[in-house]
């Protein structure tokens, strides 16, 4: 097993050498920045997500078939790890917007082989932006109270209503939306979920501006939008354990604390160069020295227990009960170290524009801003610990009346 | 749970059922009510002994199995969660530890082998006050012929009263405070000059203060180096806090599992109270901090089976975060019990009293929050 660990790893690195341009070394937070925006990646950076694409790295444990290469989770481990030595990154996530992480599992689980060949091999290579059409103005948490109607046209399939809190909906070329195919049936009985192309005139998008003054998510309509029939993924009105297992994929995506593309200054330090340390060397203010010391205590803790649940997974880490909670230690670690951030600085570290502040100090404001939505998306911070009540500890459901 | 061989998962799965089997909460209850002042009943002990427990971290050649630190600590969390009493981890890992770290040849082999048979009761005889603060041993260890006077006393020794030798901190120069300066000495308990009472503590264990009236020590009984014994001290002392923290990850284990247990049985308003959302969400947050805290001792335990260099810093970790996790669950366990909890004839009392008892040794949360700070360096 190791023996084969090892001569993949060389041929991973053999590979890399020939097939990674070295002028995109260290450039890792310009490729994501690139990324993320509607017409992607130029020049070598381009010519590098080819090279993945072909070589199936970009989702490398997805079937060959569909555009991955077949690779164990443990070989996938490795890939990421010479990756990282030789400062590359994989753009595919940021190029799918919610493709590799979300759809492709999902439709890897649910899709017919239709399906699969049509929308997976998009994915894998990068070409195809997907969104989430999850949300609505009145279904929030309460996810399945949604209320865009979905009605048979032939073939065809037509969505009138809307969705909120589409991530990157402005960019995608396709959306995933969990919409109402009857509406006399019990709430999560009726719903089903259904894939459409964007570029069509009955779906509108509007980017929200944020409190960060980012625009990351949109407002997205559908006015007799059309989705084909053979579109629909799993059963018509089957749709919510569809939309469970794409939840937990999501958990499963959002509990790593931090993207380590951007080396931060530790808290630490940072605490010592703007509030000063005592003649024993201690920060100059116990009561925020003694938040620090729980800060770092829980971002530690956080980081063993997602090496301990992974060596007891033993590298096979699919969705699992521990996402939920996960989920909340990343949130809780992030948001911390956030607003740690701001109180460390004073009144520096409050900054909205200008030359009086470092860079640092106005994206701290950004991201502290930002952050403030990860304990609300992805299930909020509340609806996670109802599903580790429910489903790890066994006690009541508490949300759902009559 | 970290990932075991099959000799780890066997040693747990025999812990398991003989903690539940043959030495319950009721065990305990048993021997409060009757007043030993050994704290242990001594077939208990024996049957331990019998299943090597006491040779876990001994090198072979002392008679032990040397299975490591990690594999004890699987152990002592079935003990833990059924509040087994024994000398099992004063002496089997905390004298075990001292000797096998500090101890001359000659002593390793006059001790260790008596350890794994159960004969010796060897138990670190630390504390002189009410705070936990290593540095501050003051009891005198005057240079006398070619070994050493002791005079002073110790206090809140564990199981002090069965030990047959204690490890002994003493002050062979400086004063209280200083970290140079400071000597490990073994001491047998029947030497002349050494006297002992019982302690009674909350938790109904083994305690005793222990006086030291101008007793006589050898040279050969040093432990490390003479005036340097502070650094041994610190190795010796995490090693019992990782130890510690297992069997406090226990007992904080089964007062989550009573509680839990509760939640979905009794009956309020018409409906269990685990539909409560108020309680499901606190029983979310427990199970929380059990997940994560199991992380941090493991993983101190895993640190000093490997020798790695962080074990102070993870061991602070540990200490700090399985301590406010057991703090707060034997709360938890009496107020979400309600009435039930407040009263002797239930067991959470003892939970709770246990866990003041284990958060106190080796020092508290606090203490480990500010040592782990000074680690970090800031």
């Amino acid at each position: 097993m190791s023996e084969d660990l090892n001569a993949f790893r060389s041929d991973v690195s053999d590979w890399l050498k020939a097939s990674f341009p070295t002028s995109l070394k260290g450039k890792a937070a310009e490729i994501v920045e690139a990324s993320s925006e509607r017409d992607g990646l130029k020049g070598e950076a381009l010519e590098w997500r080819k090279a993945l694409a072909a070589k199936g790295y970009g989702a490398p444990t997805w079937p060959k078939e569909y555009g991955g290469a077949a690779l164990s989770h443990p070989q996938e481990k490795v890939l990421g790890e010479e990756l990282s030595k030789v400062g590359a990154i994989n753009p595919m996530i940021m190029l799918t917007g919610m493709g590799i992480t979300m759809v492709g599992p999902t439709v890897l689980e649910y899709g017919t082989d239709e399906q699969k060949a049509k929308h997976l091999p998009g994915i894998a290579s990068g070409e195809v932006r997907w969104c989430l059409g999850l949300s609505e103005p009145n279904a929030g948490s309460d996810l399945a109270s949604l209320s865009t109607k979905a009605v048979e046209d032939g073939d065809n399939i037509v969505l009138n209503g809307q969705k909120v809190w589409t991530s990157g909906a402005d960019k995608s070329d396709w959306c995933g939306a969990v919409v109402r195919t009857n509406p006399d049936a019990k709430k999560r009985d009726g719903i089903s979920f259904v894939m459409l192309p964007m570029d069509q005139q009955g779906v509108e998008t509007r980017p929200i501006k944020l409190i960060s003054g980012y625009s990351p998510f949109c407002e997205t309509f559908f006015n007799d939008a059309i989705a084909e029939k053979k579109d629909l993924l799993g059963k018509q009105n089957d749709g919510w354990s569809v939309v469970k297992r794409l939840l937990q994929h999501e958990r499963q995506s959002q509990t790593s604390a931090r993207s380590p593309s951007v080396k931060l200054e530790s808290v630490q330090d940072m605490a010592k160069r703007y509030v000063g340390t005592d003649s024993e060397g201690r920060l100059d203010d116990p009561d925020l020295r003694a938040r620090i010391v729980s800060h770092l205590m829980d971002s530690k803790l956080h980081n063993l227990t997602v090496e301990r649940i992974t060596a007891e997974a033993r590298g096979n880490l699919e969705v699992s009960a521990s996402a939920s909670i996960l989920k909340n230690s990343a949130t809780r670690v992030a948001q911390t170290r956030a607003e740690l951030n701001l109180e460390i600085a004073g009144s520096q570290g409050l900054g909205w524009d200008g030359d009086e502040f470092t860079s640092t100090e106005l994206d701290n404001v950004r991201d502290w801003l930002f952050g403030k939505a990860t304990s609300i998306y992805g299930g909020s911070e509340e609806v996670q610990k109802n599903i580790i009540s429910k489903n790890i500890l066994g006690l009541p459901e508490t949300t759902q009346k009559g | 749970m970290a990932a075991l061989n099959e000799e780890q998962t066997m040693i747990r799965d025999q812990a398991k059922s003989w903690v539940s089997d043959q030495a319950p909460v009721r065990k305990f209850r048993e021997l409060r009510d009757s007043g030993n002042e050994m704290a242990f009943a001594a077939p208990t002990w024996q049957a331990m002994v019998d299943m090597g427990w006491t040779g876990i971290i001994i090198p072979e050649e002392y008679g032990g199995s040397d299975l490591g630190y990690l594999t004890f600590g699987l152990i002592l969390e079935e003990t833990g969660k059924h509040l087994t009493a024994s000398p099992l981890f004063a002496s089997a890992l905390v004298g075990a530890t001292s000797v096998i770290l500090g101890g001359s040849e000659a002593v390793k082999q006059s001790v260790l082998p008596g350890i794994v048979s159960g004969d010796q009761i060897v138990t670190l005889a630390l504390e002189e006050g009410p705070r936990h603060k290593p540095e501050a041993t003051a009891l005198a260890a005057e240079s006398s012929g070619d070994g050493f006077k002791l005079t002073g006393d110790k206090t809140f020794v564990a199981e002090g009263m069965s030990a047959s030798s204690y490890i002994v901190p003493a002050r062979t120069s400086g004063i209280a405070g200083d970290t140079h300066g400071i000597s490990l000495l073994l001491v047998t308990a029947d030497a002349k000059g050494v006297s002992r009472n019982a302690m009674h503590m909350m938790d109904s264990r083994g305690y005793a203060n222990v006086q030291f009236d101008g007793v006589m020590v050898e040279g050969g009984h040093l432990l490390g180096e003479l005036d340097q014994g502070f650094g041994l001290l610190e190795q010796i002392l995490d090693r019992a806090r990782a130890g510690l923290c297992a069997e406090m990850h226990g007992t904080a284990s089964q007062a989550f599992d009573m509680t839990l247990d509760y939640l979905k049985t009794r009956v309020q308003f018409g409906q269990v109270i685990g539909a409560f959302q108020a309680l499901g969400h606190r029983a979310a947050d427990l199970y929380t901090a059990k997940e994560m805290t199991r992380s941090c001792f493991e993983a101190a335990l895993k640190a000093i089976d490997d020798d790695a260099d962080n074990i102070p810093e993870m061991v602070a970790l540990a200490k700090a975060r399985v301590g406010e996790y057991l703090h707060e669950m034997s709360c938890q366990l009496i107020q979400i019990h309600g009435g039930i909890g407040m009263t002797d004839e239930f067991d959470a009392g003892f939970y709770l009293k246990r866990a003041r008892m284990l958060e106190t040794s080796f020092g508290n949360q606090s203490y480990h929050r500010e040592r782990y700070a000074r680690i970090l360096g800031f």
